[in-house]
This record gives C-alpha cells, structure tokens and sequence, in this order.
C-alpha cells in the first residue's frame, strides 16, 4: 500500500517536472532558478528531454522531406549521430562543472546536466511539428522551415545561458565569459582525449609488433 | 544423396555466380554517369564502335599524318591532314564504310602561295565554300569547293592585337552571314572575329578578369620580385570551337587549372552567343568539367582537358578529354548524360583524340597519334535517351515518358531517366506519380512544381473534410467552455 503510493507519488513528481520545462522555456530566468533552487526539475524529467532530442534527431533523419534533409544513407551511422549530440552534451557538462566550480559556481553536476537538457526542451517541441511541415511546403516555401529551424535552435541556445546564470548565481557577463572559456575547456578535453587514444594505439601496436617479431623468430 | 545434390547444386551457382561477376567485370568502366550523390554509376554502353578507319581503311596512298582539323557536313568527312598539308574529302557511303573523294593540296586562283603550311582546320560554310585555317602561311584562307581562292583573311592590323604576335590561326568556324570565328594560336583575349569582307572586328568571348580580394592582399605585401613570379592572371585560350545549328559558338578550352576545378570556377566548356557571353545553362548537380573525380592512375592525371566540342540538333553536346581519351555528352540542361571511351590501343579506345564531330547522332573521333578516324553510332540505350530528349522538346511529353521508361528498364542507376518521367507525368497531370520518380533523385524543383499542383487538387477535392476538421476543433473547446459555464452557473444557484 505504502509502495503503491511511493510510486504514485514519484510518478507525479517526475510529470510535474516534465511539465515544468514548459514553464522554463517562457520564463527562463524564474524557472532555471526554481529548477535548482526549489527543486522543481528532476533528472528523470532531463532525461526524457534528451531522449526526445535524440529521437527528434533520428526522426528527422528518416521523416523529413527531402527538400530539406538529404541523407546520403550509405554512410550514416546512427550510433555516430546520436554521439554527434552525446559527446558534446558530456563535454558541456564536465567542462563548465570543472570551471565554474572553480570560480564560486553554485551548481552541481547534475544540476548543469538538468539545466542544460531542460534548456534544450524547444528542440523537439519545433523540430517534430517541423517534419510534418516539412513534408507539405515545396522549395519555394522553404523558409518558414528554415526560419522555424533555426529558432528552435536559438531558443534552446538562449535558455541553457539563462539556465547556466541561475544555476551557477552569475551575472550575465560573467556568464558569457564562463561559456566562451567553457568553449575551451571542450577543445582541451577533446585534444587530451586524442593524444590519450592515440597514445594508447601506438602503444598497444608497439607490443602487437613486439609479439609478431617474437613468433617470427621462434 | 540428398546432400550431394546439394553440395552439387552449391557450386553451380557459385560457379555461375562468378562466371556472370566476370563478364560484369569485363564489360565495367567503359560508359558511367554520375548519379545525384556524385557517385559513378557505370550504365549500359551509350555508343558504341563502328570501325576505325586509318589510311589502308580509307584507301589512301600516304597515310595521314597527325591530323588536327575535322568537319562535317551531312555524309561528308573533311580531315585536316596538318602533317602532310593536305586537306581530305571522305564520304560515309555506308553505316559502316567511309570512302575516301579527293584530297586538295593546293589551290588555284590569284594568289601568291598554292600551298597549306601546316592546315590545321577546315570549315564549310552554309553557301558553299571552304574555308582552311592554314597556320603556317598566317592566313585563313576562303576557297570554292574546287579549290580555287576566294579571299583570305590575315593577321588583324588593328591595335588591339599585339602585332609582335604572328598570326597563327588554329581553329575555325563559319556563322550563316560568312563571319569568321577564329582560334589563334598564343591569342588568350577570346576569339579573333573576322567580318565576311575579311575586316577584323574585335575579340569575342574572352573571360572578363577578375581578382579576388586574397590576392589584392598577397599582391600587395608581395615585393617586386614575387609578384613577378607569381602566376599571373591569364584569360581563356581557347582550343576549340563549334558552330551549332542556332549559330551559338561551343568553344572549349584546356587552359583549366585543378584549382579552378576546386573552386567551382572552370568552364572548360562554354556556349557563346553573338556577343560572346556565356550562355550555357547549367542547372545539373555537377559543373560541366568531364570527370569529377581525377586521381592519378594508369598513368595519367589530373583534370580532364577539353580539347575539342561537337553540338547536335537537340541540343545535346559532347566533349572529348584529351588527358583520359574520353568523351562526356551533356544534355541542354548541363547534366551529363553519359560519358564513354579511354586511352588504349583496342578499337574504341584512343591514343591522342584531336578533334570530335558528329553526323545526325554518330560521333566520329580523329586520332592524331593512331592516324585513324574512329566512328561511333549510338546503341539503342543510347537512342532511347536521345529520342527521349527530342520527343520532350517537341512536346510529345507521354511519349518521352515511354522512351525514359525504356532508358530506365535498361539502366535502374540513371537518374536522369527517372527525372524525364516524372517531367513527362508532370506534364500529363499525373502529380502523385510524378512525386515519386523526383523523390528518388533528389529533384527539388520539379517535386515543389509537382507538389504544389498536387496539394492543391488535394485540398480541393478534401475541402469539405479541412473544413469540419477545423469546425471542430474551434468549436469544441467553445461549447465545453460554456457547457462548464452553465454547470457553474448551476451550482452557485443551488448553493444560494
């Protein structure tokens, strides 16, 4: 009985706090505050935001028309285009944890994770209304999706900004400041991350060699 | 037992399998066109080999001797024997045999020197004469039939022309009027434009200089010195030209660099008009430049050269590549429609293709190095791509459906053949149809053409549908609003 209503309840937060995305994409600096602050958002609720990006994604791939979205289908790899988003999305996340930590940033990990995939709610909220428009305008009327597009895009961009200021309790220079250096911290992982793989190939290739020189000798 | 028949029947078919990969094999890289992607589509052969006709073919006594000039004139072959200053008169007698008529050596007539120095181009105009770029004597010269002299036309006197240049014309081609369209050797201001009374009258088609703002910049940090050894900006020299049948100017230059290529900017091949601007339409997925692709291998390299270009009555033109010995037909549109042939010593393959002219839908390609003339007539692959074109430009749309329909039967990777029949429905009204065939090769114009009729006839015939649709949908939420309304209002009244 007491499980039951555990469960009851834990299923209404997490849709209560899915639907508070919807409250922070039209009041973004009132709703990321209250996201942390009055813990309003869940990482549940970030998690299906990013599925739903992710599926979005994938969706578009294959439903978009082609007037928009040509797909060379030999070489797409769909784990690749879903890394396209993941592997940024973890960089992001680890990187401005990493640096505003540094520099009295208020915000947890999980916190700029939650932040960042509540901002990204306008992505699939545009983006699957777009596939079907997408498949009844001609090349001509091309615009409006373009324009729809790209909004979607800088909406989404917006709010992780307004999401970062309020997590961390910036201002909004800081906070501009903190994503361009953040910017870099991603390059840096992604350079370190290379030498690292590539250090690790040439290494394990030295013993492979190692190995055959052996068993030619033998 | 059971089993052995299987086993058996395994290697038969893996037997038969690669027994069918190796004639694909065999058979493969011959004809290919590129597909939406720019990927190569090998396609059945296009065109294929009549006979290679060198001199023993021909009957001739000497043998010819790099021959540089051809020109065509309903069944009769003029070759431009430049080794042996010699012009030859063949004619084609037969699909398959070129006999040869008389060869002119010397001319008759009031003039100083009876014989060619090197001829390297020939052209017949509409009213009868012959007109010889004769190279080495610096003049082209203006002849009857017979061989007797007319006029000539020399090296213009006019300041425009560096007069320190000698005049040595290379490439000929005669407009309806008597005009007279030259390429001159070591000229890169266009061709040289002769009026029929033999006054020059200026440059035609020369690319209009330009610079980008990246070499402003390096020319102006660069000292002397360097900007002297930096390449300088050279116009187009052109190495051939066509006359077709509108009196537009196919001219085609090899003078393109690999970078020019890279930027989007070569036109190796142009259609000129009167005033010698660029009017060729270019609406394929790819620039008119032959190969897209140019690794080096089997010993040769880079981009494809231009060396000569033919256009036939629909439109259609041909370039032939010197660098690869191949020849690419492009339709009126600028898409490529096939491209064939190669370097080689088998029949159909060339070894140094100079020149490149067509009768009705025949190629026929002159070899300098082999000394032969290769003839090539289209296959019925071939015929059906051209009686498409030509029953669309006519207006027989259901037709060219048919022929492109045939062209795809024989070829599933064209898709030019899947874009004709989607024109060819589109154009007979039958727009859901038509969606499809543009779907599948990316064709985004005609699609929106298609699309736009077809959701139009969709909303017409749906309006009834679109309308209770959205009734509902405004009015729904209106009443349950103010069935709410009325409970409210219900309630309060009962609490009073």
């Amino acid at each position: 009985m007491l499980a039951a209503l555990k469960r009851k309840e834990t299923y209404e937060h997490y849709f209560k706090t899915l639907k508070f995305s919807l409250y922070c994409i039209t009041h973004p600096l009132d709703g990321f505050w209250d996201l942390s602050h009055e813990k309003r958002g869940s990482i549940a609720a970030a998690n299906t935001i990013l599925i739903l990006v992710l599926a979005a994604r994938i969706m578009k791939l294959q439903f978009t028309s082609f007037l928009f979205m040509k797909v060379y289908w030999p070489k797409i790899n769909i784990f690749m285009y879903l890394a396209s988003i993941l592997f940024p999305l973890a960089l992001w996340c680890v990187g401005n944890w990493g640096l505003t930590t540094l520099f009295d940033g208020k915000g947890r990990l999980s916190q700029v994770y939650m932040a960042t995939c509540y901002g990204m709610t306008p992505y699939p909220l545009i983006q699957f209304p777009l596939i079907i428009l997408s498949n009844v305008v001609t090349v001509q009327e091309g615009a409006f999706y373009y324009v729809l597009s790209a909004f979607s895009i800088i909406w989404s961009a917006i709010l992780i900004l307004a999401g970062m200021s309020q997590i961390h309790e910036y201002k909004m220079s800081k906070n501009l400041l903190f994503t361009v250096v953040t910017g870099f911290a991603m390059l840096v992982m992604v350079f370190i991350l290379l030498l690292f793989f590539s250090m690790i190939s040439s290494g394990v290739a030295y013993f492979i060699s190692l190995g055959r020189e052996i068993l030619f000798r033998m | 037992m059971k089993k052995m028949k299987r086993i058996a029947s395994l290697i038969l078919c893996v037997f038969l399998l690669s027994v069918s990969s190796m004639t694909v094999m065999a058979e493969k890289g011959y004809t290919y066109c590129y597909d939406y992607w720019g990927d190569v589509q090998y396609s059945p052969d296009a065109y294929k080999m009549v006979g290679v006709y060198t001199s023993v073919e021909l009957g001739l006594d000497v043998g010819l001797s790099s021959p540089q000039g051809l020109f065509i004139v309903d069944r009769t072959i003029y070759v431009c024997d430049t080794g042996n200053n010699r012009i030859l008169e063949l004619e084609r007698t037969d699909t398959d045999t070129i006999t040869y008529v008389r060869s002119i050596d010397s001319i008759t007539g009031d003039v100083e020197v009876k014989t060619f120095n090197s001829p390297t181009d020939v052209a017949v105009s509409d009213d009868g004469y012959m007109y010889v770029a004769d190279s080495n004597n610096n003049r082209i010269l203006k002849l009857t039939m017979d061989g007797e002299y007319v006029m000539e036309f020399d090296k213009p006197t006019d300041a425009t022309f560096d007069q320190s240049l000698s005049f040595l014309p290379s490439k000929i081609a005669i407009d309806t009027a008597g005009r007279v369209y030259c390429v001159a050797t070591n000229v890169n201001r266009g061709l040289i434009k002769f009026e029929n009374d033999g006054v020059f009258s200026g440059f035609v088609g020369a690319t209009p200089v330009t610079y980008d703002w990246t070499d402003y910049i390096w020319k102006r940090l660069a000292t002397q010195a360097q900007r002297a050894q930096m390449e300088s900006f050279i116009p187009t020299e052109y190495d051939n030209l066509y006359m077709d049948y509108e009196g537009f100017i196919y001219a085609c230059t090899s003078r393109v660099t690999e970078e020019d290529v890279d930027n989007g900017d070569a036109t190796p091949i142009r259609k000129l008009n009167m005033m010698g601007s660029d009017i060729m339409v270019r609406n394929g997925e790819y620039p008119v430049i032959g190969d897209l692709y140019f690794g080096s291998g089997g010993g040769y390299e880079g981009i494809s050269l231009i060396t000569d270009v033919t256009a036939m009555d629909n439109d259609v033109f041909f370039g032939l590549d010197r660098n690869r010995g191949r020849i690419f037909a492009y339709d009126d549109q600028g898409r490529m429609l096939f491209c064939f042939g190669g370097n080689g010593n088998m029949n159909g393959y060339f070894k140094q293709p100079t020149a490149l002219d067509h009768m009705g839908h025949d190629l026929i390609v002159l070899d300098a190095l082999d000394r032969s003339l290769t003839l090539f007539t289209p296959t019925e692959y071939g015929n059906n791509i051209f009686n498409a074109i030509e029953q669309f430009q006519d207006g027989f749309y259901e037709e060219s459906g048919e022929s492109w329909r045939a062209v795809m039967d024989m070829n599933g990777n064209y898709d030019l053949a899947y874009i004709g029949l989607g024109r060819a429905l589109l154009r007979q009204e039958e727009y859901e149809e038509a969606l499809d065939y543009f779907r599948l090769k990316y064709d985004e114009d005609n699609y929106s053409r298609a699309f736009k009729q077809y959701r139009k006839e969709w909303v017409e015939e749906h309006i009834v549908v679109i309308f209770l649709v959205v009734f509902v949908l405004l009015a729904v939420p209106l009443a349950i609003g103010r069935i709410r309304e009325i409970k409210q209002e219900i309630a309060r009244a009962g609490i009073k």
